[in-house]
């Protein structure tokens, strides 16, 4: 392809034919119209970041899961028929084990780099989901979810929901001891559904738990179904990422309306393709040096064995934190129904937290009933509200995740496993609102620093001693480009009722949610949710006065 | 979308910072003012062509080693055997064939990719370029048109303006069925429930075996102390229904002196101080069998309910709705304990039905 730009038009040719790439480029363009989609996005620009890379982790690892998942299939057998095992696994000889575990089995230790692709399968798909965690974070942190770009969120959230039941089915299927308590796990949750919670579990197990189904179900669910799905989001995202073009961070040159970076050809593709196989490679490293799900050391799985540390993945954690911290309620209705509420109120809850995630930009759209278009991705500091709020969503989440491994902390650090779920039930609720208060306080501090490094310049470290003995330190100005940096923001004003009479004197309604908005966006916008940004009178006046100190 | 903007062969570098530098002027008029793209600043290996040769030394060696790192993948995959334990410090005995196709493979991948990166950042030309973005929504002009085109188009199809409404709710309705050959298509994934989950292999007579070894228990061979796990007789690991039985049926017996039972019905359904209880636990149906003989309390590793096993399996602490189903046994004729029928509800995770 990189021949057909090379190449002038007008530029004799050798024997006047053309290079091989570039009608190999005309045969195409007579068909797809190559040389338009070229023409639009070969130069396209995309701008620089750390943080930018993170959503790029997301797409290499799913591409990595899938290489990877492709192979496993060739050698895993979906299915629940009890075999006796003859592989070279000297411990497990003679067991009676599902043809899913013994092939499991035989991919670890009969196929050549059967264990190796297992173990870069297991380990990019917990990277997957880490990184689609940090991307949300990211896009989260610096508002980069607002209009236009909502829609695009909520397809990534639908991505992380997709990742998670992916990865849930996924490690269901060796059939191994900890995997067949997981799917035992699931069969009590459905079957705490009020009403028609049994009738789930039938139909989804094929009869009573475990039955012979489960496992060529969630198979085909974890192979075909969801990758499917998600291979469909996952297009739909890149197309909205390149329709939109990238947000970037204010700066010099960098507007609301322009987008500053590198080309798409040659730089970025050279990057973000070589980024592809630097975290390929780390991958396969971590993978060759630290074993994960080593299923042989677990044995087969019977309903009637269990082993300690029963942990999920890390990214189902937090679900199961929810459980274990729930106390014991179940109520009979009637004397004749069974309302598990222990179960019950994680399976509301769950759905609950991750909706507040997925909604929360129409939330604040609602607030600030702000129609512009965003291409700056703004700083964390810069919105204390929003940023305080993710920071407790996560505080939140984290606690879930560490009661999820109570056991774990209560045998590593020597503590009372009651005592850490008593603790973990008091945190679920306190947790946040204290990390709501202190973040959101935080960022106000920063907003101020920020103002003062504007308006007064920098702190040198450099003390000035005045003819008349008072110390002084010495404040450098900011460069045009850190002033212009640090107060290209906007800021909301606070929403304000309408004035109680309109202007013939009528006295105006207004509703009750219209006034819950008002005081949500004082609390976001007035005086108390953000310092204003210095204006260019308060700077003039400080600066005016150079040389006087105060 | 961007096709007017997309080619940077007309954005040539002279004329960016001009066009987005507002001069002077502006900068003194606000103090903010956006000074525009830093001119740039041009690298060591744009003007040191000994530092650009360097980088692509840099780059080539990188991509040397990793066609190196392949032959290494492919000559390792045919000369280690799978089943060879190395020590390799600080891992200790690791597989030695996964150990070398692992680093051979992440070398080769991670090299080619340091190598693209390295070029990219060291031989590519590294000045940003700005492209202007453009009004997502389309302008009045062009929702007009298209609302026009939608106007003529239902007009075309008959059923513009409310007229033809019967064919057009008869579509709807059509269209709202159809989807329901789908939903009947799922009944058979299972059976109905009926009551699978009341009745376990459990009955008058049957005799309670261990679980492992597979003989008839009796009193004797249950200590103060212990906890045996158990199953009804007539189970074998090879049944079809072996797996769903026993998630159903797992029991486990335990002893107490008579005096240390609590509950009045619970040592009643024992035999002299052993009492069977089903193993299952009523959370979520993992066996609750961590037993602590001085407390008499047991545990389940999977979210820590814990029942005390002296008190009719009440539940001390943890999620659990309700006590662990106690199943009533006695000896028969030989002196091996038995049951005395089936559990009295059913034992595991609670459901909707069960009462």
């Amino acid at each position: 392809m990189s021949t057909a730009t090379d190449a002038p038009k007008s530029a004799p040719r050798r024997g006047g034919k053309a290079p091989a790439g570039e009608r190999v480029a005309d045969w195409a363009d007579g068909r797809v119209g190559v040389y338009s989609l070229a023409k639009a996005n070969m130069r396209k620009i995309f701008p620089d970041h750390w943080s930018f890379l993170l959503g790029e982790i997301c797409l290499y690892a799913f591409v990595i899961i899938i290489l990877t998942g492709v192979y496993l299939t060739l050698f895993f057998v979906p299915s629940m028929a009890e075999v006796e095992y003859e592989g070279s696994y000297i411990p497990m000889q003679g067991v009676l084990m599902s043809e899913a575990y013994a092939s499991t089995l035989d991919i670890s230790f009969d196929v050549r780099g059967g264990l190796l692709m297992r173990e870069i399968h297991h380990w990019a798909a917990l990277i997957f989901v880490v990184a689609i965690f940090f991307h949300m974070m990211r896009v989260f942190f610096t508002g980069a979810f607002r209009k236009p770009r909502e829609i695009n969120w909520l397809f990534g959230f639908l991505l992380l929901l997709l990742a998670m039941g992916t990865g849930l089915t996924g490690y269901s299927l060796p059939d191994d001891l900890l995997s067949g308590t997981g799917v035992r796990f699931m069969e009590g949750a459905i079957l705490a559904v009020p009403v028609v919670g049994t009738w789930l579990q039938m139909f989804l197990f094929g009869g009573e738990f475990p039955g012979y189904d489960i496992i060529p179900r969630f198979f085909v669910v974890h192979v075909l179904l969801l990758p499917g799905l998600m291979v469909g989001l996952i297009v739909a995202h890149l197309i909205l990422i390149v329709f939109h073009k990238h947000t970037h961070f204010a700066g010099p040159g960098r507007t609301n309306s322009n987008v500053v970076g590198m080309p798409l050809f040659p730089v970025y593709a050279a990057k973000a393709g070589g980024f592809f196989f630097l975290v390929f490679g780390l991958i396969a490293m971590i993978a060759a040096t630290t074993s994960i799900n080593p299923v042989w050391v677990l044995g087969p799985y019977r309903p009637d064995q269990v082993s300690t540390n029963a942990q999920p993945d890390w990214y189902m954690g937090f679900s199961e934190g929810l459980v274990r911290l729930m106390p014991a309620w179940e109520i009979v209705l009637f004397d004749s129904y069974t309302l598990n509420l222990g179960l019950l109120t994680p399976l509301v809850v769950l759905p609950l937290m991750l909706g507040a995630l997925a909604l929360y930009p129409f939330f604040e759209n609602w607030v600030t009933k702000d129609q512009r278009e965003h291409h700056i991705a703004e700083r964390p500091r810069n919105a204390p509200t929003r940023t305080a709020f993710g920071v407790a969503w996560l505080s939140w989440y984290f606690i879930a995740l560490v009661a999820g491994g109570n056991d774990l902390w209560a045998i590593n650090f020597g503590l009372s496993i009651n005592s850490i779920t008593y603790f973990g039930r008091v945190a679920f609720f306190v947790v946040p609102v204290v990390v709501f208060i202190i973040v959101r306080r935080i960022c106000l501090g920063l907003q101020r620093r920020d103002r003062d490094k504007v308006l007064h310049g920098r702190e040198t470290g450099i003390i000035k001693r005045l003819p008349h003995g008072e110390f002084v330190e010495v404040h450098e100005p900011l460069s045009q480009e850190k002033l212009y940096a640090l107060t290209a923001h906007d800021q909301h004003k606070p929403a304000e009722l309408p004035a109680a009479t309109d202007a013939n004197g009528v006295t105006r309604k207004v509703g009750v949610v219209e006034k819950v908005r008002v005081r949500i966006s004082r609390s976001y916008f007035g005086d108390s949710g953000q310092v204003a940004k210095p204006t260019a009178e308060e700077y003039r006046e400080i600066t005016s006065g150079e040389g006087h100190h105060h | 979308m961007s096709s007017e903007t997309g080619s940077s062969k007309d954005v040539s570098e002279e004329h960016l910072p001009h066009k987005q530098d507002p001069g002077a002027v502006t900068v003194a008029d606000d103090p903010f003012a956006d000074p525009g793209l830093p001119a740039h600043e041009p690298r060591k290996q744009d003007i040191d062509e000994r530092a650009a040769k360097r980088s692509e030394r840099v780059v080539t060696l990188l991509f040397a080693l990793s066609s190196v790192a392949t032959v290494g993948f492919i000559v390792s995959y045919l000369l280690i055997p799978i089943d060879k334990i190395v020590y390799i410090w600080p891992f200790g005995h690791v597989s030695g064939l996964n150990f070398a196709l692992g680093w051979t493979l992440g070398l080769a991948l991670f090299c080619i990719g340091a190598g693209a990166v390295h070029w990219a950042r060291t031989l590519m030309s590294d000045e940003e370029v700005p492209d202007e973005r453009h009004p997502i929504a389309a302008s009045p002009e062009v929702k007009a048109a298209v609302l026009e085109d939608w106007r003529a188009g239902t007009q075309e199809s008959g059923i513009g303006f409310g007229r033809r409404k019967m064919m057009r709710n008869s579509l709807l309705g059509a269209m709202a069925l159809v989807p329901l050959s789908g939903v009947v298509l799922l009944r058979d994934l299972g059976p109905a429930p009926g009551d699978k989950l009341f009745h376990t292999k459990w009955e008058a007579g049957k005799r309670i075996v261990n679980e492992n070894t597979g003989l008839p228990l009796r009193p004797e061979d249950i200590t103060v102390g212990s906890l045996t796990q158990a199953m009804p007789e007539g189970m074998d690991l090879h049944d079809h229904d072996f797996h769903s039985e026993i998630a159903k049926a797992a029991v486990m017996l335990v002893r107490l002196e008579p005096a240390d039972i609590k509950d009045e019905q619970s040592a009643d359904w024992g035999h002299e101080g052993i009492l069977c209880f089903s193993k299952i636990c009523t959370h979520i149906g993992c066996p609750a069998t961590l037993y602590e003989r001085q407390t008499h309390h047991a545990l389940c590793p999977c979210h820590q309910s814990t029942f005390d096993l002296s008190d009719g399996a009440r539940v001390l602490f943890g999620p659990a709705g309700h006590p662990l189903p106690q199943l009533r046994i006695t000896t028969n004729e030989d002196g091996e304990l038995v049951a005395m029928g089936d559990f009295a509800e059913p034992p595991g995770p609670s459901f909707w039905e069960r009462g």
